[in-house]
């Protein structure tokens, strides 16, 4: 949370414009003006660090959200609907996962080229596929009960079913999923960034800082270490909050 | 078990041809023209065009793709662009790297992850399940290049435990095994995090089912109860993991490659997107293609081999 609002407020809160260079304070230490110290052009590490976080935290929150909405909309009519139109769709989502996150983002950005957009669908292309099958799971036991054939037996159609009936079951999963998946979307978008195809410099990203300061790591190794500090502790706050929501959201494990 | 096998394959091969049309269109739908990186921007129309005849661009999509396919089913993958090397001589150079780095990971994350996993569970709220726990949330949250340069900065640049870049000498292999120890414990300790987790909670599971309660009330010993009546039906969620994470490891192989400058896979990728080499790229996600419809193979198996339910079916 803090460190989502610390992102949104950014403009106001960071101390100094994250693009300002100052070739007299080139790889300062930290003073009482710039907390973090400068990087190798001089400009703020605190500022870049505050700016960075926007860009990590709004592509992969998109990247998040669509692919929720494609991969639940999917996941629920293949369930749904099932028979062919099931298997075709579940098959499909096999293909996509059946190469790694990182390897897809690499090759989608690669071919496209490194664009907010482009790494947006690369991001959510590797999630539809778990949205997909998180949505069907449930769908396919609900659709089964006795309140859904009573809705249908009142003429209800099939759209008002299952977004009326269907999709409130299936929701508590689809959460857990994506506290989950955000982390995942940000460690990606991270590493793309780390490997130079991120959104282009001079804009201040996570991984493209760690990538500026490995270049100089055996001069100024803090350069790398601050805004890998960021990215741990947004990591492991989305992860206890994934675990979090499990917990609470699965009677089971409440009760033991 | 000879049905399972049979089933499995006919249902990987698909796949597989399914995996293969999408490379081949993704190649296609990307925007750039081989032709250009070649000959570089200024070239003449009719170079243009003899190029594409060479490449067979110039061929209807149809034709394009049923050769793509017969000559990569052959197991051809074509020239680099950039090299003009055979991409399968060159893929074959590194390949031995990436997969010497990701199966050691994967035998320290099941060496250590699955007996922590298996004590966390038995000692559930006591310190070490709470140790193992913030360890294991703590791997979670490590994106691989953090969780190496940082292993980098501490044993190598600080310590002089470890060489700097991971460069094996060729007829010394003392020197290929320490250029070995930080990326792959790198990879392996996330991976532990994963293990234990899935094992620590699978066991918690089965540990609470009523024929464990039964064995346990016979007066079998504890031990026995875990290793020899929970460990089996345990397992089965924690092969699922292995299995799936090793896509991951695919993943974070290619970040570790890059931090300690080893060769492999990773870096071949990544030389290739620099170079704009499309063929190279092409032959690549062929290669990863294969890798993760075997892994998801062996995965299948394994259940078979484990759990004599998942063969009836």
């Amino acid at each position: 949370m803090v460190v989502a609002l610390s992102a949104l407020l950014a403009p106001w809160l960071s101390p100094h414009d994250p693009l300002e260079q100052d070739v007299l304070l080139r790889l300062a230490s930290p003073t009482a003006d710039f907390p973090l110290g400068n990087d190798s052009f001089g400009r703020d590490i605190l500022s870049r660090i505050l700016w960075g976080g926007r860009v990590s935290l709004y592509v992969s929150t998109v990247a998040v959200l669509v692919a929720i909405v494609v991969g639940g909309a999917l996941g629920i009519l293949a369930g749904y609907i099932g028979g062919l139109f099931d298997r075709i769709v579940m098959a499909a989502m096999d293909v996509l996962l059946s190469l790694p996150t990182l390897v897809m983002g690499l090759l989608v950005v690669a071919m496209l080229g490194p664009t907010v957009g482009n790494l947006i669908l690369a991001i959510t292309l590797t999630a539809i596929a778990p949205f997909a099958r998180i949505a069907r799971a449930p769908t396919l036991t609900v659709k089964e009960r006795d309140f859904v054939e009573a809705g249908r037996a009142l003429g209800f159609s099939n759209v008002r079913l299952m977004v009326v009936h269907i999709l409130p079951n299936v929701v508590d999963d689809i959460l857990v999923m994506a506290a989950l998946w955000l982390a995942t979307a940000i460690r990606t978008e991270a590493s793309l960034s780390f490997i130079g195809l991120g959104v282009r410099p001079p804009t201040a990203t996570w991984g493209g800082m760690i990538r500026e300061g490995f270049e100089n790591i055996l001069d100024t190794p803090w350069l790398a270490i601050y805004p890998s500090l960021a990215i741990l502790v947004v990591m492991f706050g989305l992860n206890m909050l994934g675990d979090g929501l499990r917990d609470t959201s699965d009677p089971r494990l409440r009760h033991e | 078990m000879l049905t399972y096998i049979v089933k499995r394959l006919l249902v990987a091969v698909p796949t597989l041809l399914a995996v293969l049309t999408v490379v081949f269109f993704f190649v296609r739908i990307a925007p750039g023209d081989p032709a250009f990186i070649i000959l570089g921007d200024q070239a003449s129309q009719q170079a243009i065009a003899a190029v594409h005849q060479e490449l067979g661009l110039d061929r209807p999509m149809l034709v394009q793709y049923l050769d793509f396919m017969s000559t990569v089913l052959r197991g051809d993958l074509g020239m680099s662009l950039v090299t003009h090397r055979p991409i399968w001589s060159e893929v074959a150079n590194v390949l031995p790297y990436t997969i010497e780095l990701t199966l050691t990971a994967l035998v320290i994350g099941v060496v250590l992850g699955l007996p922590l996993g298996i004590a966390a569970a038995r000692h559930r709220n006591e310190a070490l399940d709470y140790a193992a726990r913030v360890f294991s949330l703590l791997g979670l949250s490590f994106p691989a290049f953090v969780s190496a340069i940082m292993l980098l900065l501490a044993f190598a640049i600080e310590l002089h435990w470890f060489p700097v870049i991971s460069e094996a000498r060729p007829g010394d292999p003392l020197s290929r095994v320490s250029a070995l120890v930080l990326p792959a414990i790198n990879l392996g300790l996330i991976m532990v995090a994963y293990v234990m987790r899935v094992a620590r909670s699978s066991m918690l599971g089965v540990l609470g089912e009523d024929y464990i309660r039964t064995a346990r009330s016979k007066g079998v010993p504890a031990r026995v109860v875990i290793w020899r009546h929970a460990l089996g039906n345990a397992l089965i969620p924690v092969v699922t993991v292995v299995g799936l994470y090793l896509g991951v490891l695919i993943g974070n192989s290619v970040l570790t490659e890059i931090v300690f400058n080893r060769p492999g896979l990773g870096k071949l990728i990544v030389n290739s997107l620099n170079q704009r080499d499309y063929t190279m790229l092409e032959g690549l996600m062929v290669i990863y293609a294969f890798i993760i419809v075997i892994v998801n193979l062996l995965t299948d198996l394994t259940y078979g081999l484990i759990d004599p339910r998942v063969r009836q079916r």
